[in-house]
Order: structure tokens, then C-alpha cells, then sequence
């Protein structure tokens, strides 16, 4: 069977759950080699054979974290030499996104962004992707090269499938343009303890609404009783009253969780990009008109002061 | 030296209008009113800003689309670009962001730059990746997604907010930027800039004139084929009810009956 490269997303060797998605999508149409970099890439291994890489290059370099975006192309175009896959699977974060582009114009290959499920078909992978909003669905391919497909948090279940996952180091060489960009300094951010936005089962969100930075901690209430992660409206970040990274929408995050809660959003078009695909909407607003009503499968017309706390200690009294 | 800055932007279908597929699968164009996509204001906002801080500065706003496309470069011209170009050619019909990315280069080697400034992404397409097409057509460092700024001495510098990190980065000129919907709200065209735009040059392109062949690009020459759209349908109407201070526990009951809880 044809392999198939997918890129991984790690923090020091700790495996994002995106790639494991990857790999169970990657599993449809081929068989699985994961091409993993920079510092802790030899430590991810274990966990991408549990999931059915085949194999697994990596390579480790100053350079990976020291300058932006390009040492990671020359490393994925080196394993596309070595490999010669049938496609080219990343995840769709910004920097997944960036090195599919770069690739792609590299081998000279079409590139297909923010897939959220992927099948084999005749003519290769098809490529199912959600867009104007998630008004519509659509279905593309590749037909020019070997496919480059980016996919979006949330695609596919995690499945075991155990395999050899055997670690092959991958000889790269950096090219000229590698050291174009310096990253200066680097702060990773800060941990919540809660679930990251894009992979939660429920995410609970706040708006413009919410009324001020003081009153966030009602819908973090809600949402630590739930076990959730916390969204934001852009509204919401615009006004500083909660981080961007926690931004849901067109500019922000796309979430597609079991639940989404929304609590004083209007349901803008730019909010609902990124929310509308999610299995069950709830909405609280104290407007009966909000376009945010048209997509919930239960409202509430109603002051999110008054029925979020309620909410909260009704969840957590029937939690025990 | 001036500093030659070229933005690049794009005219798009308004999101808030019924934006749907044409019978060839590319996004119609016709039916849904156009406009500059918001996300490139940023780029424009931000090439200003810059410009500002330099001694000597020149901003053109590049596009490719069809003839409509000059709104969005008149709206990039009123806000204070000095000149535009406008990449015209039936044979474009249907480009992908690979063919895209071919005609941007070339547009902005013909143009001359320092500089080029991007949005984050487009709001119809949304793919984000031009900007790092851009980089690597045109053999400069990327320095992309900022949702901070700067140019001095022939360095750009910028913050990067990642998933994980925030970076600060740092360049070379000649470079490709992209920015962000953090890097600050753009500016409103005052009166005086939309009668300036009247009289600034806008120039015309077409394939030949960038030394493209035609089968390069459009439809024939996509990289991608889309097969299939439909229209996702639409979401069941769910209960709405009115709080009358027992809204929340009604709620935790539907959740509850969903398992939920
Ligand atoms: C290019 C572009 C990109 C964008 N990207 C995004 C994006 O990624 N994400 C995003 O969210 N937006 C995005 N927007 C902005 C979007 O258009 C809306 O402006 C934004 O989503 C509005 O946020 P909101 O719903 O919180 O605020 P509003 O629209 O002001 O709505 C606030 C709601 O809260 C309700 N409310 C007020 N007080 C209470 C109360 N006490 N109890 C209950 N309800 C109350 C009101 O009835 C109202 O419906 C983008 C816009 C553009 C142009």
C-alpha cells in the first residue's frame, strides 16, 4: 500500500491530538509515516506507533526552533524525497497551513486547507470541507501532483492501531532561505487546566454580553462545571476582556464540539463560522430576535446573569 | 532610498450576503455584492503605519480579480494608498491558490518591492496560505500572522501570537508580512482620500504582460477540482423558551435529557 506522510504536532514530544486524528484519516488512504521535528521528536514515537504510523522520520536541529516556518519545509520536503508518498497530510494550525503552502509550491503539488474528513476515491483523496460559513459542503481533490491536504481539529475519531512506528532519522539540509526569519524570543502560554479549545467535547463561550473582563468568571463557572473549555465572540476579545487565543470564529478558532454554549453572542456570520458545525447549540440572550436563536437546538430569552449561576449549580447538584 | 511597499488584497463576496457556488463550482461572483475583504484593510492599515514612520515611502495596492476588483483597490487607494495594480485576464477565471500565488509574484517582481503586506487570510476562500506562497515564490523571508508591526533600518520586526507561544520575529528586507485582525483597526476613507483616489493611477495588467502562459492558470490549470457542493442543511428549530426564573434549570434538564450532564 502507498504510504502516506503526515506531519506531526508535538510540544516536546507530547503528541497533539490533531496529528492522532491525522493518522486515523491517513489509514483510509494509505499507510501512515509520520515526519516528526525539533526538540522531543524521538519521544513521540511510541504514541504515533500506538496509532498506526508505520514509521517514524525525525530530525532535530537548532534551526527548527530558532527560525520560523522554513527549516520545518526543508524537513518535510527531504522526507517527501525520501518517501515518495501518495499525499501529504498536516494539521490545520497556522504553522501546519504554512509548510503545506510552501510544500506545495515546492513539488509542485495542489493544496487542499481545513479538510474535515478525507476518504480515498479513484482519482486520490477526497477532501470534504465546510465553507461560506459552513453554509456549505464541499468535495475536492487534488489534481495536479501528490496531494497536500491540511485538516481541521476535530475531523476524525482517535483510533488505536497499533504498528511498528520504527524511528528512522532524517538527514536534512537546511537551504539558504532556512535562516530568512529569527525568532527573537519565544513565551509560551500560559496553562488554563482546561481543555484546549479545539479539541473539547463542550465549549462554552461568552460575548459582548458578558458586559466586562469582571464578569467573565460566570461563564468560566459554567464551563468548570461542565468540564469545558471557554470561548470568546470577538466582541468580547476586542474589548480586552478575554484572550484572543480563546477567540471562536472566523479569525479565531474553529470549534466543533458535542456541545457549544453560547452566552450574550448575537451570532454573527463571522461568529458562527467557527461554532455551526458543532452537534448541539444552546444560547442564552436576552434578545428573542438574535440570529444566534436560528441555530440552537434549546434558548433561553433571558439575562445570562440570572441563568448561567442557575445552570452552574444545577449541573453541579446533579453532578454531586 | 524610498521604501516600496506593495499590498496585496482582494475583492470578495460580502459575507453577510447569500454568497453560494456558480454552475462551475467556483464562488459566484455575480449575485452577492463585492467589497475589499475586511482582512485586508488590517494589511492596508498596517502598510500605512509603516509608510508614516519612514522618511520616504510608496504603498501600491495590488489585486487579481475580475473588473469589479477596482472597488477594492479604490477603497485601498482612499484610505491613502499611492497607486495601484489591478491583474486582469479572462483566462483567470477559476484560479486556485497555487495559480493565485504565480501571478501575485510576478505582479509584485514587475511592480519593484521591499516590502509586501498581506491580510491573514481572504474571508471567502479563508485558506491563509498566500502569504507563505508568496515567500517562497519570491525567495524572501516570511513573517507572517503578526498582530504587531515595525520596520527600521531594513529590519521588519513582529509579534507573532501562536497557538502555544507568542514569538517575537525578525527579518531582512526584502520580505512578505502578513497581519492579523489584532494588528488594529483600520482606518475610515476621509472625505479628502476618496476624492484623492479619483485621480491616483490605477494600472492594468493582463497575462501577457506578466509573461504567463494561460494554462497556467484558471480552471484548466487548477492544481485542485472541486466535485461536489451542497448546501448544508438547514439546523432543526430547537425549543425557545422565556426565563421566567427558572430558566437555567430548564436548560440543565434539556442538557441532562442530552446527556450532558
Ligand atoms: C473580517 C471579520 C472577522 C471577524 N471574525 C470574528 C470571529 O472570529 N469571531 C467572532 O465572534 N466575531 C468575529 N467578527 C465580528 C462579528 O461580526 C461580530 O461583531 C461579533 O461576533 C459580535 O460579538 P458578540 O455576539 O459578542 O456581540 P454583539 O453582536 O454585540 O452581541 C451581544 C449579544 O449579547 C446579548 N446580551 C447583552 N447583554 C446580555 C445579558 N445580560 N444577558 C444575555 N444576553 C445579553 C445581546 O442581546 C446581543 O445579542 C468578525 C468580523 C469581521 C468583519
Amino acid at each position: 500500500m502507498a504510504e502516506v506522510l503526515v506531519y506531526v504536532d508535538h510540544v516536546d514530544g507530547a503528541v497533539r491530538k490533531p496529528t492522532l486524528e491525522l493518522l486515523t484519516l491517513a489509514r483510509r488512504i494509505g499507510e501512515p509515516v509520520a515526519v516528526s521535528l525539533g526538540s522531543g521528536a524521538e519521544n513521540t514515537a511510541s504514541t504515533l506507533a500506538e496509532h498506526g504510523a508505520v514509521r517514524v522520520l525525525t530530525a532535530d536541529a537548532p534551526e527548527f526552533a530558532d527560525y520560523l516556518v522554513v527549516p520545518k519545509v526543508d524537513a518535510v520536503q527531504a522526507a517527501y524525497e525520501a518517501v515518495s508518498p501518495s499525499a501529504v497530510l498536516f494539521p490545520s494550525s497556522a504553522e501546519g497551513k504554512e509548510i503545506a503552502a510552501r510544500l506545495a509550491v515546492r513539488i509542485g503539488s495542489g493544496i487542499i486547507t481545513d479538510a474535515v474528513d478525507l476518504e480515498a476515491g479513484v482519482e486520490g483523496p477526497v477532501a470534504t470541507q465546510s465553507v461560506f460559513a459552513a453554509a456549505f459542503t464541499t468535495k475536492s481533490r487534488v489534481s495536479k501532483g501528490t496531494p497536500v491536504i491540511t485538516v481541521k481539529p476535530n475531523s476524525a475519531a482517535v483510533e488505536a492501531a497499533p504498528a511498528a512506528g520504527a524511528v528512522e532519522p532524517l538527514t536534512v539540509s537546511f537551504s539558504d532561505k532556512a535562516t530568512g526569519t529569527k525568532v527573537v524570543s519565544r513565551t509560551p502560554r500560559e496553562s488554563t487546566g482546561r481543555p484546549e479549545l479545539t479539541e473539547a467535547a463542550i465549549v462554552v463561550s461568552g460575548g459582548r454580553g458578558v458586559g466586562g473582563a469582571e464578569n467573565f468568571p460566570v461563564v468560566e463557572a459554567l464551563a468548570d462545571s461542565l468540564g469545558a473549555a471557554v470561548g470568546a465572540s470577538r466582541a468580547a476579545v476586542d474589548a480586552g476582556w478575554y484572550p484572543h487565543t480563546n477567540q471562536v470564529g472566523q479569525t479565531g478558532k474553529t470549534v466543533s464540539p458535542q456541545l457549544y454554549v453560547a452566552a450574550g453572542i448575537s451570532g454573527a456570520i463571522q461568529h458562527r463560522a467557527g461554532m455551526q458545525t458543532s452537534k448541539t447549540i444552546v444560547a442564552v440572550n436576552k434578545d428573542a430576535e438574535a440570529p444566534i436563536f436560528d441555530l440552537v437546538d434549546y434558548g433561553v430569552v433571558g439575562d445570562l446573569f440570572e441563568v448561567v449561576p442557575q445552570l452552574t449549580e444545577e449541573v453541579k447538584s446533579r453532578k454531586g | 532610498m524610498s521604501l516600496r511597499i506593495v499590498v496585496c488584497v482582494k475583492y470578495v463576496p460580502d459575507a453577510t450576503g447569500d454568497r453560494h457556488f456558480a454552475e462551475d463550482l467556483t464562488v459566484d461572483r455575480d449575485d452577492v455584492d463585492g467589497l475589499l475583504s475586511e482582512l485586508d484593510e488590517y494589511a492596508v492599515e498596517q502598510a500605512l503605519q509603516i509608510a508614516d514612520e519612514a522618511d520616504d515611502a510608496e504603498i501600491t495596492v495590488l489585486t487579481v480579480g475580475p473588473e469589479d476588483a477596482k472597488d477594492a483597490l479604490r477603497k485601498a487607494l482612499s484610505m491613502g494608498a499611492d497607486k495601484a495594480v489591478h491583474v486582469e485576464d479572462d483566462d483567470l477565471h477559476g484560479t486556485d491558490a497555487l495559480g493565485t500565488s504565480l501571478v501575485l509574484a510576478k505582479a509584485i517582481e514587475k511592480t519593484g518591492y521591499d516590502l509586501v503586506v498581506c491580510g491573514m487570510a481572504s474571508t471567502d476562500g479563508t485558506m491563509g496560505v498566500l502569504p507563505a506562497m508568496l515567500a517562497e515564490r519570491l525567495g524572501v523571508p516570511q513573517v507572517s500572522l503578526l498582530s504587531e508591526v515595525s520596520v527600521e533600518d531594513g529590519t521588519v520586526k513582529g509579534r507573532r501570537d501562536g497557538d502555544t507561544a507568542t514569538e517575537q520575529l525578525e527579518a531582512s528586507l526584502p520580505a512578505v508580512v502578513s497581519v492579523t485582525d489584532q494588528s488594529g483597526e483600520a482606518r475610515y476613507p476621509s472625505f479628502k482620500g476618496i476624492m484623492a483616489a479619483k485621480k491616483k493611477p490605477v494600472e492594468s495588467w493582463d497575462l501577457e504582460d506578466l509573461e504567463i502562459e494561460s494554462d497556467e492558470v484558471g480552471l484548466e490549470g487548477a492544481w485542485t477540482a472541486v466535485d461536489g457542493a451542497t448546501e448544508r442543511p438547514a439546523r432543526t428549530a430547537g425549543t425557545i423558551v422565556k426565563d421566567e426564573g427558572e430558566g437555567g434549570k430548564q436548560l440543565a434538564e434539556f442538557l441532562a435529557g442530552q446527556k450532558f450532564i
